[in-house]
This record gives C-alpha cells, sequence and structure tokens, in this order.
C-alpha cells in the first residue's frame, strides 16, 4: 500500500512537471515586436508582482495540500489543450480558447498567472505565437486579467448561490472573452482604433469562450463527482 | 442525469458551436484572429516593422501543426490520465 502511494507520488510529480514544462501554446497574443519598447517593457512590469505573488500561492497550496498537485497538473494541461485548438468563429476567422478559467476556479488567479505565464513562453519561443517581446502585454491578458475575472465571477456567483455547475461555466467564459478585450485595449491604446481590435478579437471570441465554458464544465462535472475533497480543501466548493 | 450523459451533450454543444460557423459562413476565409490584427496594425502606421523578430521559426507549416498537434496530443493525455486516476481511486476506494 506504502509502494503504491510511492507511485502516486511519482506519478503527480511527472505529471506536474510535464504540465508545467509542456504548457505550449496559447490564444490571443500580440505578435512579436508590435508594441513600441516603452509598452513592451511597461507591461512586463506589471506582470511581475503578479507571477512572485503565483509562486507563493502554488508553494503555499501545494504544501498544505500535497494531493493538490495531480489537480494543479491538470489545470496546466487542460489550458495546453485548449490553447492549442484553432476554432473557426462566426466572425469567419480563428481564434483559440485561453483554457485558464479551470486553473483560477481551483486555485485562484495568481497560481494561473504562473500557469499562463509557462504556456505563453513556451508558445513565443517554440511556435511563434506571441512572442518574447509581447510577452508581458500576453500575460497581462490571458493569465492574470482571464483568472482574476473567472475567479471573480465564480466568488460572486458562488455566494449568490448560484450552482456551481452555472458558476464555472459563466466564470470560465467571461473570464476568456474578457482575455481577448484586454488584448483589444492594449493594441487600441497604442495604435488608436479599439473598437476595430475588438471587432477582431472579441467578437471573433464570443463562440469560443462559450466553449470554454462548455468545456471547463465537463471536466468540472467529473472533478465535482469523483474529487469533491480535494475540491473542498481548495475551497472551490 | 449521470455525469457522463451530461458531459456528452456538452461535449456535443462544443462541436456544433465549433462546426456551425463552416455551415453558416461556406465563403470564409478563417484566417486567425491574431494576423487580422496585425495585417490592421500595419494598415494603421504606414511603414511599420516589428521591432523584434521570434527567436525560432518553425521551419513550415507542416512543423508547426506538428508542434500544435503535439501540444494537444500531450495535454490531453495529461488531463486524461489524471481524471482517469481520480476516477479509479474513487471506485477502488468504495468497491
Amino acid at each position: 500500500m506504502k509502494r503504491s502511494d510511492a507511485w502516486i507520488r511519482r506519478g503527480a510529480a511527472l505529471c506536474l512537471a510535464l504540465g508545467l514544462m509542456t504548457t505550449g501554446a496559447s490564444a490571443m497574443h500580440i505578435a512579436e515586436g508590435y508594441l513600441p519598447r516603452t509598452w513592451a517593457f511597461g507591461w512586463m512590469a506589471v506582470c511581475v508582482p503578479f507571477v512572485a505573488a503565483g509562486f507563493f500561492s502554488i508553494r503555499r497550496k501545494v504544501g498544505r495540500y500535497p494531493k493538490a498537485k495531480m489537480l494543479l497538473a491538470m489545470c496546466g494541461a487542460f489550458a495546453f489543450v485548449l490553447s492549442a485548438l484553432k476554432i473557426p468563429s462566426v466572425s469567419g476567422s480563428c481564434s483559440r480558447p485561453t483554457g485558464v478559467g479551470l486553473g483560477a476556479i481551483l486555485f485562484g488567479p495568481t497560481a494561473t498567472t504562473v500557469l499562463g505565464l509557462i504556456v505563453l513562453l513556451f508558445q513565443a519561443l517554440l511556435l511563434t505565437h506571441g512572442g518574447i517581446t509581447t510577452l508581458g502585454a500576453n500575460v497581462f491578458s490571458m493569465a492574470i486579467v482571464g483568472p482574476f475575472v473567472s475567479w471573480g465571477v465564480y466568488v460572486l456567483l458562488k455566494k449568490a448561490g448560484c450552482r456551481p455547475a452555472l458558476a464555472v461555466f459563466c466564470a470560465a467564459a467571461l473570464g476568456d472573452l474578457m482575455t481577448y478585450v484586454t488584448t483589444s485595449v492594449e493594441l487600441g491604446v497604442v495604435y488608436g482604433n479599439i473598437g476595430s481590435y475588438l471587432a477582431i478579437f472579441a467578437v471573433t471570441q464570443i463562440p469560443l469562450a462559450i466553449a470554454e465554458g462548455l468545456l471547463t464544465v465537463v471536466v468540472y462535472n467529473v472533478l465535482e463527482k469523483y474529487s469533491k475533497a480535494e475540491l473542498q480543501e481548495l475551497s472551490v466548493l | 442525469m449521470k455525469v457522463w450523459q451530461k458531459n456528452a451533450i456538452l461535449l456535443l454543444l462544443v462541436v456544433i458551436l465549433a462546426a456551425a460557423p463552416l455551415w453558416l459562413l461556406p465563403d470564409a476565409e478563417f484566417s486567425g484572429a491574431d494576423g487580422e490584427a496585425a495585417e490592421l496594425i500595419e494598415a494603421t502606421v504606414p511603414g511599420f516593422e516589428p521591432w523584434f523578430e521570434p527567436v525560432l521559426e518553425p521551419a513550415s507549416g507542416e512543423i508547426e501543426s506538428l508542434l500544435f498537434a503535439l501540444q494537444a496530443a500531450v495535454g490531453s493525455g495529461v488531463v486524461c490520465f489524471i481524471l482517469g486516476r481520480i476516477t479509479a481511486r474513487k471506485s477502488g476506494q468504495e468497491g
């Protein structure tokens, strides 16, 4: 019995490593070199405290609930899958979901900032989606605004006595949508025409945000049935 | 309703959401939204040049789709592995 516990721990560590290391591509992304230097470095500076808080948050949570490691790895991997999928939208162009809502609901917004940072970094380095210079702006929209919106919506709806599955749906969908709204604003404040960027990103994103909400509920349903203890430990329920 | 039934319905909805645009807009290009934003910047700022180039670029579109496929495969592998563990553990404890 003890031996199998050790194996489970090793497996969980492996998943965490895989989930963290390979958490690759992602969704919106301002392309490499497309933000002026001042803005590029400004956004990076804004992200630093969130990322630092995220590392502490993960350390604290994993220290307190070692079993949560596996769920954390799963949240990373979930973002990894969703952000690889380019999905056609009613606007006639394609975009990708973010996948960060699940992490934000289970582990809180700053922990998810770290997951999102890793997703974006790998994507910028290997897939030329997003970029190193625009990493700060992309982290701010996908790994800070998105998770904070998801987490805030989830907490509010839960307090309002909403059914958990519905709260998860709204949280993930709105987090996804607001990520793209943020991207549009980030481009709009530099180049003008916020409206046009909103039309490109946010309108395209509406059906994808709904899809992300539904997929997050699919995973949540399984966790709610089989992993209730962990969800209660993480005070999700 | 059982969990798998609920989830099957939800997944069906996702497939419909993703497939509907292809039916509704047979003539659309379905290019990437991030590429369109880059074009818009180039259109608003005459002579725009990105000031930094990607460090590594996939050698071709094929390589890029390989990397994306790998990403999805690894990600869903980990998600399904962990969900499998979680569900098996529960029935193992109770059964």
